[in-house]
């Protein structure tokens, strides 16, 4: 470097970087990209929700009237896709791009122009999946797990959503590696480890499981691309291939993938209830602890997800057990916020509201999914409606319900602007009320045996279908209500101070609202 | 969900409903036939009963926070942020209800294994989108067949009143006698497909060039049905199981009516046809194996599902033809036949869409060439 000057100097205060679109696609700036990464997961979550309607107006009644079974299967695929990769994923970047260098009191994320590239590959990767619908053939239709041989039969859509994995793979990657270096060397004096806010924790451990289970993912897919093109036979018994394998690889990743997606949502409601309760976080080494050890059980829980395969009894035995282990550290930290709660002195803001729906409702996700690993239970309601009702609980409920009460309660951060609580109000009440009129009913389908991934149905699951399609209606229509609430709040409201919550701590709430461009350019230092 | 599931469980058990399957419970496991199915059964009541306790435990004391320690109320809050022996007492106990789950849990899975022994040895045949089986061991060895939905297309387009069974009903059950170990291997032809009788607590992955095996002894007489559960592809859910469980005595009866069927039905394989009677056998075979895909009309559902009418396959060199029928395509839905169907099918098939709608080759294919083609 060369000397600095004076005026260079006073350049590091003042953004004079390219305005306009160019100011978007160039920018290393972490509060950018962060911004770029909300918007992104916001416009996916809502081609998703689209996808999610068709479905749920499809199966609003036995019959079929609104769409082919051919392109039902490409829908329900391209929903769990679109949601899981294009929605959820990068909603929780985002957050960890914004917040993390704020609350541990970084100038920027370690890597920046790195991290502006993790972001620009996303729009990409959902061209390449989004655009599949129109190729010949259309979409992929083997289910978001894109199971082997049935992906292998698929059309060109098959080969387009590998290569959107792959990319999605490589920008995830990318930005798991900039949030480890990011908190492990630039954490403000006197930050230690034990003393960073829990969301700073939770994404720590998720972007090691990210580092660790992505390339594994990449590496089934392919196996699945040269099967497909290169004569390979990873997969056909015909030429020494087991289909299984398929299935171990893809859940070796897709395990600790659900965790990659609830575990920053833990993060966020962390951070939120001691807020609202205006008292500490009960046991907060005991979050950290439980974190990690939810993060390594996930990777021996896998075969959970294929007790209808056939495996011996010993491998069903030692999953069963390792998986019903989970339930341990998830209800430490039920019981945590729980106690969190207990003689606070709370008050119910929006973010607070979500926060304790998400507890709510996160745990009856938690208790069927402790039923779902009784693997006799299992074996009953695997592929059925219960496991749809299942996740749903836990990745609607559980993350997407952390994610918008961590959008409320960093919006005054992010815009200088209070939100106005009766929009942020009705959208929780809405929300939660349609969510549990949608997914509730699926227990009973899926239990008196309604399989999952099925366009048309037997008669005596035409009432519960109908009931959850009206819920989706509304849970759909609802979140248009967020879209309001953020615009109103962009464009002007309350100013808000740089603390606006009463019971707040951390740094991020040091610098003003909303968040100067270059923050903690001079470390603070954290006694 | 705990709460409301019971709730609702007891209210909705409570209304008599209408129908003919107000037997079944709309809310929770279909009634079990079987001992496994049972065990399952009761496993998933304690199970339930279990996390209601916990769920009223612990949100009646969220709640009850959420109500009382409000700053409104005047609430001030606490300073404590640990406390060890509440910690660690949330850590064990829950770790003793744990143990207490996996021991029934346990017992079971290893009886749902035990598969030695059977009376009678089944093996289902998952196929894009229809069962097949065949019974290889104990009373009715050597019967096969194919298990088609039996569902008209017109009450799924909804052209048609829709029946009782709706999209649960095929042409051809499985049969079994009441009280005896079935043993089912379970296999498939070409994507991963899964067998599953929820009343008799089976569910089995088939796995295309592997077998797997499960069992099961129906304790009662009566008809149980079932689905294809894992995504297999177009027709998905439309590939139902129904098995009929009859008394000794008609089970007996069963067998000797198939198997008097399968010695008339069995075909002089050097018989030549008539391109008429080719046609319409072959009408019949096209609907029940093809027209899922190639649909009734030949038009197909391009790019997936190529078209027959007016294709060059079609109404080119039949030795061809006879290739893909008989062999199917790699790396598509188009399955082999070969093994699926007799010599007279194929050639009645292959005659039929030479010979239908735009094409009018006025060829008939015989079974002796079929069998020409197989060596």
């Amino acid at each position: 470097m060369s000397a600095v000057t004076p005026d260079q100097l006073h350049d590091d205060h003042h953004h004079h970087g390219p305005t306009g679109l160019m100011r978007w696609i160039t920018t290393t700036n972490h509060k950018d990209i962060g911004t770029m990464y909300l918007i992104f997961s916001f416009i996916m979550f809502l081609s998703g929700g689209v996808m999610a309607l068709t479905i749920r107006a499809e199966l609003f009644q036995p019959g079929m009237q609104v769409v082919q079974p051919e392109f039902f299967n490409q829908l329900t695929t391209m929903h769990g896709l679109v949601m899981v990769f294009g929605a959820i994923m990068p909603a929780f970047v985002g957050f960890a791009n914004w917040m993390l260098p704020l609350m541990i009191g970084a100038s920027d994320m370690a890597f920046a122009r790195m991290n502006n590239w993790s972001f620009w590959l996303l729009p990409v990767a959902a061209i390449l999946l989004i655009g599949s619908f129109f190729v010949p053939g259309g979409a992929t239709a083997a289910g978001w797990t894109l199971y082997a041989p049935l992906s292998v039969q698929m059309g060109m859509g098959m080969d387009l959503t590998i290569f959107a994995v792959h990319i999605m793979g490589i920008s995830s990657i990318m930005g798991a590696i900039n949030i480890v270096v990011t908190i492990l060397n630039m954490r403000a004096p006197g930050m230690t480890m034990m003393k960073m806010p829990l969301f700073c924790w939770t994404w720590l451990i998720t972007a090691y499981l990210l580092i660790a289970v992505m390339p594994v993912l990449a590496g089934a897919v392919t196996m699945i691309l040269t099967d497909r093109h290169f004569g390979t036979a990873f997969f056909n018994a015909a030429g020494g291939g087991d289909p299984v394998l398929y299935q171990h690889v893809f859940w070796f990743f897709g395990h600790p993938e659900v965790y990659i997606m609830i575990l920053p949502a833990f993060g966020i409601v962390s951070q939120i209830i001691p807020t609202f309760a205006r008292k500490p976080l009960f046991g907060y080494a005991s979050m950290v602890y439980a974190t990690a050890s939810i993060a390594i059980l996930s990777f021996v829980v896998w075969a959970h997800h294929m007790f209808t395969t056939g495996m011996p009894a010993a491998t069903q035995l030692f999953f069963m057990y390792a998986t019903m282990l989970i339930a341990v550290p998830t209800g430490v930290k039920v019981f945590n916020w729980v106690a969190t709660m207990w003689r606070g002195s709370m008050t119910f803001e929006t973010p607070m509201l979500w926060a304790t729906g998400f507890i709510f409702v996160f745990t009856m996700g938690g208790f069927t999914g402790l039923i779902c690993a009784i693997a006799p239970i299992d074996i009953q309601v695997q592929d059925t409606y219960y496991v749809v009702a299942h996740f749903h609980y836990v990745l609607v409920a559980g993350s997407l319900f952390a994610l918008f009460a961590g959008a409320y309660y960093w919006l005054p951060k992010w815009t200088g602007h209070m939100y106005s609580e009766t929009i942020g109000k009705l959208h929780f009440w809405c929300s939660i009320i349609f969510f549990n009129i949608t997914f509730f009913p699926m227990h009973f389908l899926g239990l008196a045996g309604m399989p999952r991934r099925i366009p048309d149905y037997a008669l005596q699951f035409a009432d519960f279908n109908a009931l959850a399609s009206i819920g989706a209606f509304g849970f759909g229509l609802s979140q248009l209500i967020f879209i309001v609430a953020v615009v109103k709040c962009v464009r002007g409201g309350k100013k808000a101070p740089a603390s606006p919550w009463e019971g707040a701590e951390g740094l991020e709430w040091t610098v003003p609202s909303p968040a100067p461009h270059h923050t903690f350019e001079t470390p603070p230092v954290v006694k | 969900m705990s709460v409301l599931a019971r709730f609702a469980v007891t209210t909705l058990s409570a209304v008599p409903a209408a129908g003919a399957w107000a037997a079944q419970s709309s809310v929770n496991l279909q009634t079990p036939v079987t001992a496994v199915a049972a065990e399952i059964y009761d496993m998933h009541t304690l199970m339930m009963i279990i996390c209601l306790v916990i769920f009223v435990a612990v949100f009646g004391v969220m709640f009850w926070s959420v109500f009382h320690h409000r700053k409104s109320k005047g609430a001030v809050a606490a300073h404590f942020h640990e406390n060890t022996m509440v910690e660690i007492a949330w850590t064990v106990v829950p770790v003793l209800i744990l143990l207490g789950m996996a021991y029934p849990a346990t017992k079971t899975v290893i009886a749902m294994k035990d598969t030695s022994n059977p009376d009678i040895t089944i093996k289902a045949t998952g196929y894009q989108w229809k069962w097949g089986y065949d019974y290889i061991k104990g009373e009715g060895e050597g019967i096969k067949f194919v298990s088609n939905l039996s569902t008209p297309q017109e009450q799924i387009q909804g052209r048609a009143a829709k029946g009782e069974h709706y999209l649960l009903e095929v042409d051809n059950p499985v049969v079994v006698p009441v009280g005896k170990k079935i043993r089912m291997l379970l296999t498939a032809n070409d994507v991963i497909h899964a067998w599953w009788v929820p009343a008799l607590g089976v569910k089995q992955d088939a796995i295309p060039g592997f077998i797997r095996d499960t069992w099961f002894r129906a304790d009662k007489e009566g008809v149980f049905r079932g689905n294809c559960a894992e995504l297999c592809g177009k027709d998905h859910g439309f590939m139902p199981i129904e098995v009929h469980v009859l008394s000794a005595e008609k089970y007996a009866a069963w067998v000797a009516d198939q198997q008097g069927k399968m010695a008339a039905t069995a075909e002089d394989p050097t018989k030549e046809w008539a391109l008429a009677e080719l046609v319409a056998k072959g009408e019949q075979v096209f609907a029940a194996n093809c027209a899922a895909c190639h649909q009734a009309d030949g038009k197909g559902m391009p790019p997936a599902f190529p078209p027959l009418d007016g294709a060059a396959i079609v109404q080119g060199d039949k030795a061809e033809q006879i290739k893909v029928v008989m062999q199917g395509r790699d790396g598509t839905a188009m399955a082999a036949f070969g093994k699926q169907l007799s010599d007279t099918d194929i050639a009645a098939v292959i005659t039929y869409t030479r010979n239908a709608w735009s094409n009018q080759t006025g060829e008939a294919i015989q079974p002796a060439e079929i069998a020409a083609a197989h060596n």
